[in-house]
This record gives C-alpha cells, structure tokens and sequence, in this order.
C-alpha cells in the first residue's frame, strides 16, 4: 500500500524524516569523506598507495585469513547447529548461549584472553609449542582469533534453517533405501548449503575488518602478521588521512568483491 | 518419528559431547583464562586495580558514552523500524540495507571516518579548531564512533518482528481514534518491548564494548578519553597484566550478564507468543 493522504496509519512523514536525517548524519556523510578522501591522491597514487609492499601483505593477511578462518568455522558451526537444533539433553540452552559468547564478548577482552591461552606458556599455547605449533605472535594466532569471532555467525544462519527442514524429505530417503550416511550427504546437506555460504559471508566479512581480537595475538610483524586495520591506525598516527582511507577503501572494496561473488555462486547454485 | 531418520544413541552422545567439548575449548576456556589471569595474585590487587583513579575515570567516560549512543540510535532504530515496517515506499529495502551497512564496516573505518572529518586535517578540522571546538581526541568523537558502531542493533531486531505484526492494530486504533503517539503507546509498544529490549541490550553491551572504533578517536589520555576498552589496552601494554585483566573481567562479566538478560527476554517473548 502506498502512503497516500488517506493513509489512516499517521506518522509517515515524521518517521522517515527522523530516519534520514539518523543516516544521513551518522553513517552517509561519513562514508562519503571516507570515499572522497583518497582522490586528492590521484589514481597513479591511490594505486601506489594501496599497493606498497607493507599495504599488501596486510590486506592479504586480513583477506585471505578471514577466508580461512570463515571456511574453517563451517564444520565445527554445522555440528553445534546440528546438536542444538536435533538433539534433547541436559545442558542444552547453556551450550546454546555460550555460541553467543562472540557476539557479547568486546573484541580487546576475546583478544586478551586468547594471547594468554595460545602464547608459549599458556593453558592451550605450552602444549601446541611442545608439538611444534606456534600459534600466538603468528599469521596462524591472526586466523585464530578471526575464527573466535566468526563461529556464531554460521551457528546462527544455519540454525533457523535446519529446524524449518522437512523431516519428510529424510523419511522419504530412508524409506527408499538410503542408508543415514547417505540421506545426510544427499538431502540434508544440499539443502543446508546456502545457509552454509551465507554464513561463511558473514562470519568471513567481520574478519576482514577485525580489530581488536585480533591485534593482541598477531605479534604485529610488518609484512608478516600485520592486518589491514592496523595500518590505517599506522597512517593515521602519521596524519597521512589520505593513505589511511585509501587503505579503508580498498578492504570496503575487497568485502564487497567476497559478497559479490558469494551472491553469484549461491544464484548458480540455483539455477542447477 | 522412524529410527532411520536419527543417529544411533551412541552417535548421538558422541557428537553432544563433541560440540561441548568444542565450544569449551574453543570459546569458554578464553573466558576462564581471563578470571584466572585477572585473580592471579588474589582479590586485593585486582580490586587495587579497578579502584584506580584511571580506572573509575574510563568505567565513568564508558558509561557515559553508552547513556548517549544507547538512547540515540534506539530512538532511530524505533523511527526506521517504524517506517520500513508499517509503509511501502520506494527504495524500502535499500533504507534496510544503509541502515545495517555499519555491521559491515571495520570498526577501525568507522572512527577513521570521523577523523576524516573532524579530525586536525579533516574537512571540517580548521573551522572547529578556529572556534575552540575539539571532536576528535575528545567526548563527543568518542560518542560518535560509538553511534556508527552500534548504530544497526535496534533497528535490526525490530524491522523482522514488526513486518510479521502487520499493520492492522495500529490501523484499527487509529479508526477508533486514537492519535499517533497514543496509538504506539498502547498499541505498538507492548506488542514489541521485548524485541526492543533485547535489541538495547545488544546495543549497550557493543557500545560499552567497543575497543577498535574508539581507539582510533580517542588519542588515549589517561583519565580523560580512555573508555575501559582502551584502559586495557594501555595497562596491558605497560604489562600491568594484572590490572590489564581486571579490568578485562569486568568487562567480561558486563558480556555474561547481557548474555543471561538476553537469555531471559527471548524466554519472555517466548511466553508472550504462547500467552
């Protein structure tokens, strides 16, 4: 129904307005500096800028680790979603408000406490070092933290999903001869894919913008272990405000390429 | 239900117990190295800590920053919720997807762009700082990197809840007579105060939370623009460890009571569905 002046319903006018004026003021304008800033540098330099070696190796480090912690999160969020949503037991809602845990936690607290459990001589980093596996101060303590964040994101996208499933569909399979294995392979699983992928988007577009879980376990190497955040703040404490949104900039543009590309996989799926 | 649609029994304890494990493992022991960490030396130098002049001054500027930021952005989560859920416009669903643009924003972006704008060099930075007007380094950048960062919450809870209520009571109240704000007094109101709610818990617990944002905009002045995120930070890298993860715990249980108070209003909306 379009507003019209019979609208019986008052109060149109006033709610957008309100609402346009709370955008346009706290999110627009800006988001608007932040895309305008880079083009003082020209496009010869904002390709410069974004292309340095340090810039570089910290977007990838920030892009590809979120990929792999997104991508690692998807069979341990598939299995708690799946207990949560089928099974009965006791204890069931306390395993359901820790996956929210995440969510509530502030990052530079997730970020403390993971430094003190993976370094060296912590709870969980003392037996991984006697293993061989160094994981605070390194790329692999980055894709860690990225995946503490990650993990609620595909739990709660894959959930809602799984309990709306027809069970038909699996006493039809299991009817026909399919044995569990096979019934979970090839109705179960397909039909929970892209919830799986929507996940993997989310939990994968919060990482690439991580901050503060991430920085106190990453060791903050240049070249190394540095992420794309940590050079904004870098260039900022420069007053070089046009490198700094350039590097904004370009990991805007990366999580918009992910989104992308995930949206195009999920519509080929369907048409298949 | 036919047993060939479920796993064996012992299947099924195997994988409960495999994702308990997981998410013990994985997400509470972080939670129990902090307490630990922060009791390491006992009860007195973790309160010694939280006592601290510093300390009592970033628990006061984190409070008050959320007292602004909350009531803000729940009053446009209302006023857009409002209007994307009771109305068809044009451009409907691209007013949803700006309004929830933030959650998709690194937090360090979202105080970057207040710094491009306010800040020494930003565009309006020369005008203030020819008026004695300070944004950045100071009170209100630290509000509005807040405000960017928690600005979807509210909204982002309400608009599903309220697009499934339809519009026909408030349309019904209205017929009968009643006017705008008395309608969604005693119509609209008590039909989404518990979503609401919850979205407000989200909100505050993000807002006091916050640490990236507001680390960019703070310039980190002890006792004057350090939020309890920041003070930990600062404490940690001086490796005042102790007082580092004080402060941490207290923030952690900030987290745990939201998550419980959550638990409860998803429980009330539930008995209010039944009801």
């Amino acid at each position: 129904m379009t507003p019209r002046r019979r609208d019986p319903l008052p109060g149109f006018g006033l709610s957008l307005g309100v609402t346009l004026l709370w955008l346009l003021g706290l999110v627009l304008i800006p988001l608007l500096a932040l895309l305008l800033r880079p083009l003082e540098l020209g496009p010869a330099g904002f390709w410069h800028s974004v292309t340095e070696p340090r810039v570089l190796a910290a977007l990838r480090l920030s892009f590809l680790g979120a990929l792999a912690a997104a991508a690692a999160t998807v069979p341990p969020g598939l299995l708690v979603a799946w207990v949560l949503v089928r099974y009965r037991f006791p204890g069931r809602r306390l395993l359901d408000g820790m996956v929210d845990l995440p969510f509530a936690l502030p990052t530079a607290v997730a970020g403390l406490a993971l430094t003190a459990l993976y370094a060296p001589n912590g709870w969980l980093g003392a037996p991984l070092a006697a293993l061989g596996l160094k994981v605070a101060y390194t790329p692999l303590g980055v894709v860690l933290a990225m995946a503490f964040v990650g993990l609620p994101f595909i739990v709660r996208t894959v959930e809602p999903v799984l309990r709306d499933l027809p069970r038909e569909a699996e006493e039809a399979a299991a009817t026909l001869g399919a044995s569990r294995a096979q019934t979970l392979w090839r109705v179960v699983l397909p039909a929970l894919a892209p919830a799986l992928l929507a996940g993997f988007a989310m939990a994968a577009a919060r990482a690439i913008g991580e901050y503060g879980s991430v920085i106190f376990i990453a060791g903050n190497m240049p070249m190394v272990s540095e992420i794309a955040p940590l050079l904004i703040v870098v260039r900022l404490e420069q007053f070089d405000y046009a490198g700094a949104a350039a590097v904004g900039v370009a990991m805007l543009a990366l999580s918009f390429l992910l989104l992308l590309a995930l949206n195009l996989v999920q519509r080929l799926w369907r048409r298949a | 239900m036919t047993p060939s649609t479920t796993e064996p029994r012992g299947l099924r304890w195997l994988l409960i117990l495999l994702a308990a494990l997981l998410l013990g493992v994985f997400l509470l022991l972080p939670l129990a190295a902090v307490f630990t960490e922060a009791l390491r030396r006992g009860w007195p130098p973790m309160w010694q800590a939280l006592s601290d002049p510093d300390a009592l001054a970033a628990i006061r500027l984190t409070l008050l920053v959320a007292a602004i930021a909350v009531p803000v952005n729940t009053l446009g989560g209302l006023a857009g919720a409002w209007c994307i859920a009771r109305y068809r416009f044009p451009g409907r669903a691209l007013l949803l997807a700006l309004i929830e643009l933030p959650f998709s924003v690194s937090p360090v972006v979202s105080g970057l762009v207040w710094v491009l704008l306010f800040g020494a060099h930003g565009w309006f930075g020369p005008w203030l700082e020819a008026r004695g007007l300070q944004i950045i380094f100071a009170v209100p950048g630290l509000v509005l990197a807040t405000l960017f960062v928690t600005f979807p919450f509210v909204a982002r809870t309400l608009v599903p809840l309220m697009q499934e209520q339809g519009r026909e009571a408030e349309e019904a109240a209205a017929t009968l007579g009643a006017s705008g704000w008395q309608s969604f007094r005693r119509v609209t109101l008590p039909g989404i105060r518990w979503a609401l709610l919850s979205g407000v818990l989200l909100c505050n617990a993000r807002a006091m939370g916050e640490f990236g944002a507001v680390s960019v905009v703070s310039g980190h002045i002890r006792g004057e623009t350090n939020t309890m995120p920041l003070h930990v930070e600062i404490l940690y890298n001086e490796y005042q460890f102790v007082g580092a993860f004080a402060v941490a715990a207290l923030l952690a249980l900030l987290a745990l009571v939201t998550l419980g108070a959550k638990a409860l209003v998803e429980r009330g909306t539930a008995r209010g569905a039944a009801a």
